[in-house]
């Protein structure tokens, strides 16, 4: 029998540019004179939008916010990225708001820095890593993912930050550690939905190990070519592109390396409704709503959600011989 | 000269047609938000749900106060709440979907909040198209029992409300408790009560 195990030198078909992306380069490039261009004639909009009654920009806190540079305008299925201002204006982020365009105003003054993450448990060499240290110690990249949230709602998202395997990499998951746990801060001051006793807070997710050392799984620092904003988890957060949106915890503090299946938070919150693998499966559905298709923002009408959101191919062998409807 | 019948009925109007003056103003100025169909779709569900408890507050009013005036405002507030409904199911099937039937088959099929939605609208269906003298008449004493349905039907519209929440239960559970509040009252029991209650508070209405 041949195991195919993946080697430390192995580069990842997701790591290899694709060729259309590569191409794209150049488009890039001359697109970046008429993006500063369109940039110019954005800020001297602006003021109209800010006088609007409810205006999206005059709540957000993200008055004459452009995104950063960015080097990509699709995701490799060649779908657009959305909207800067779509990403940063709606978010499911509980500890703030339940309300999508509630999370952004009351998340603005989130104090993301001075900010560790502390790494623990069945590792060789547990560290507290300063924010800065994980901007500097681990190069950054771009990575454009595409985001189901599991109401049914996706977006494509341009991502900064290092595949999760590096960091695991330094601190040296023991033999025994099957599963990686992690936390978001605790901090009902700054958090008022922490509040709220409907959940157990903090935030808690889980993955397995291979799928924490799958290349695809990403910590994010950065968002549009700038760091993150609050609301979308600054000051780092994690990426599992191939599972629904809930996965991707926000603001982490904590990540340990433990022997066992974690509970996440939703787990424990709705155990029959919200499973530990929540892989994006259309043939799967919520048990109170189907997810067969979503409405990718800033698109009229809906399409086919994909197979573990369209990466099938990437990390589809990570489940091989498993019960997907029973490992929902 | 306005009699206060005719103000409560120009006011109950304004209210309802309210929620869609804002929506469309809002559709056509782009502050929908980011989703703007899923925005639409969750206020006119909320409209015709607000409407439809509205239109059920009708007959406990007007026990407890004896006010004549308001009765004719059930049927009213009853429509509002079915015009809501069926731009629900509109912008679901039409906006949403696309009328595409195999999305929306899909969407339809297992325990889904979807179906229970579906099921109120078709109860409230043929309670709208029978809200005229002419069906009351053809249907003389079935016309109550038939119209009796709405009680499911808003039921039905709260667990469709209570399904489609992630978890944090306040608003659907605030909408339960006056549904189960204006349910309590029209029991056969509570009914002499109300009445007393009436007469009571005439009684030291008179006295003063």
């Amino acid at each position: 029998m041949l195991i195919k195990t993946r080697k430390s030198y192995d580069i990842s078909s997701a790591e290899i540019t694709p060729e259309r992306l590569y191409l794209s380069r150049r488009q890039f490039i001359k697109g970046a004179a008429a993006l500063s261009a369109t940039a110019l004639i954005a800020a001297a909009c602006s003021p109209v939008a800010d006088n609007a009654p409810r205006g999206r920009a005059a709540t957000t806190g993200t008055e004459g916010q452009t995104p950063g540079a960015i080097l990509a305008t699709t995701d490799e299925l060649g779908d657009p990225l959305t909207d800067y201002q779509a990403i940063v204006s709606y978010n499911n982020y509980y500890e703030f708001s339940i309300e999508k365009e509630g999370v952004a105003p009351l998340a603005q003054n989130f104090v993301t820095s001075p900010w560790q993450v502390e790494v623990y448990g069945l590792v060789r060499n547990p560290g507290v890593y300063d924010i800065d240290d994980l901007r500097t110690r681990f190069d950054q990249e771009e990575r454009v993912y595409r985001l189901r949230c599991v109401e049914a709602w996706s977006m494509v998202i341009p991502w900064v930050g290092f595949p999760l395997h590096k960091l695991l990499d330094q601190v040296e998951p023991l033999a025994e550690a099957t599963h990686v746990r992690f936390e978001t801060l605790y901090d009902p001051q700054q958090m008022p939905g922490q509040r709220r006793r409907s959940f157990n807070w903090p935030y808690v997710e889980g993955l397995r190990l291979d799928e924490a050392r799958h290349d695809l799984t990403l910590l994010a620092t950065g968002i549009y070519g700038k760091p993150l904003l609050p609301q979308n988890g600054a000051p780092v957060r994690l990426v599992v592109p191939w599972k629904y949106g809930f996965k991707s915890i926000k603001s982490i503090v904590k990540i340990e390396l433990v022997n066992y299946q974690p509970v996440s938070l939703w787990m424990a919150a709705a155990p029959n409704e919200y499973g530990f693998y929540a892989n994006v499966n259309p043939s799967v559905p919520h048990p109170r709503w189907s997810q067969a298709s979503e409405r990718r923002i800033g698109e009229w009408g809906r399409r086919d959600t994909l197979l573990f959101n369209g990466y099938e191919a990437q990390v589809a062998a990570l489940y091989a011989g498993q019960d997907l409807r029973r490992d929902f | 000269m306005f009699s206060s019948s005719s103000f409560t009925r120009l006011f109950v109007h304004t209210g309802a047609l309210l929620s869609l003056a804002l929506l469309l103003w809002h559709a056509s100025s782009r502050q929908l938000g980011a989703d703007p169909i899923r925005e639409a779709t969750l206020r006119t569900g909320k409209a015709a749900l607000v409407l439809l408890l509205l239109s059920l507050s009708v007959t406990p009013l007007h026990l407890l106060s004896g006010w004549k005036q308001v009765i004719p405002l059930r049927k009213t507030l009853g429509l509002y709440a079915f015009g809501y409904a069926a731009l629900h199911l509109f912008i679901f099937v039409y906006v949403d979907y696309g009328l595409v039937w195999f999305r929306i088959r899909a969407a339809l099929l297992g325990n889904t909040y979807v179906l229970v939605g579906l099921a109120a609208f078709l109860i409230l269906l043929p309670l709208a198209l029978t809200s005229n003298r002419w069906a009351m008449r053809r249907l003389g004493k079935n016309w109550k029992r038939l119209h009796r349905w709405v009680y499911l039907a808003a039921i039905l519209a709260i667990v469709h409300y209570f399904w489609l929440v992630k978890n944090v239960y306040t608003q659907p559970a605030l909408f339960a408790a006056l549904l189960a509040l204006l349910l309590m009252l029209r029991l056969p029991m509570l009914r002499p009560l109300l009445s007393r209650f009436r007469q009571r508070s005439r009684q030291v209405r008179k006295a003063r």
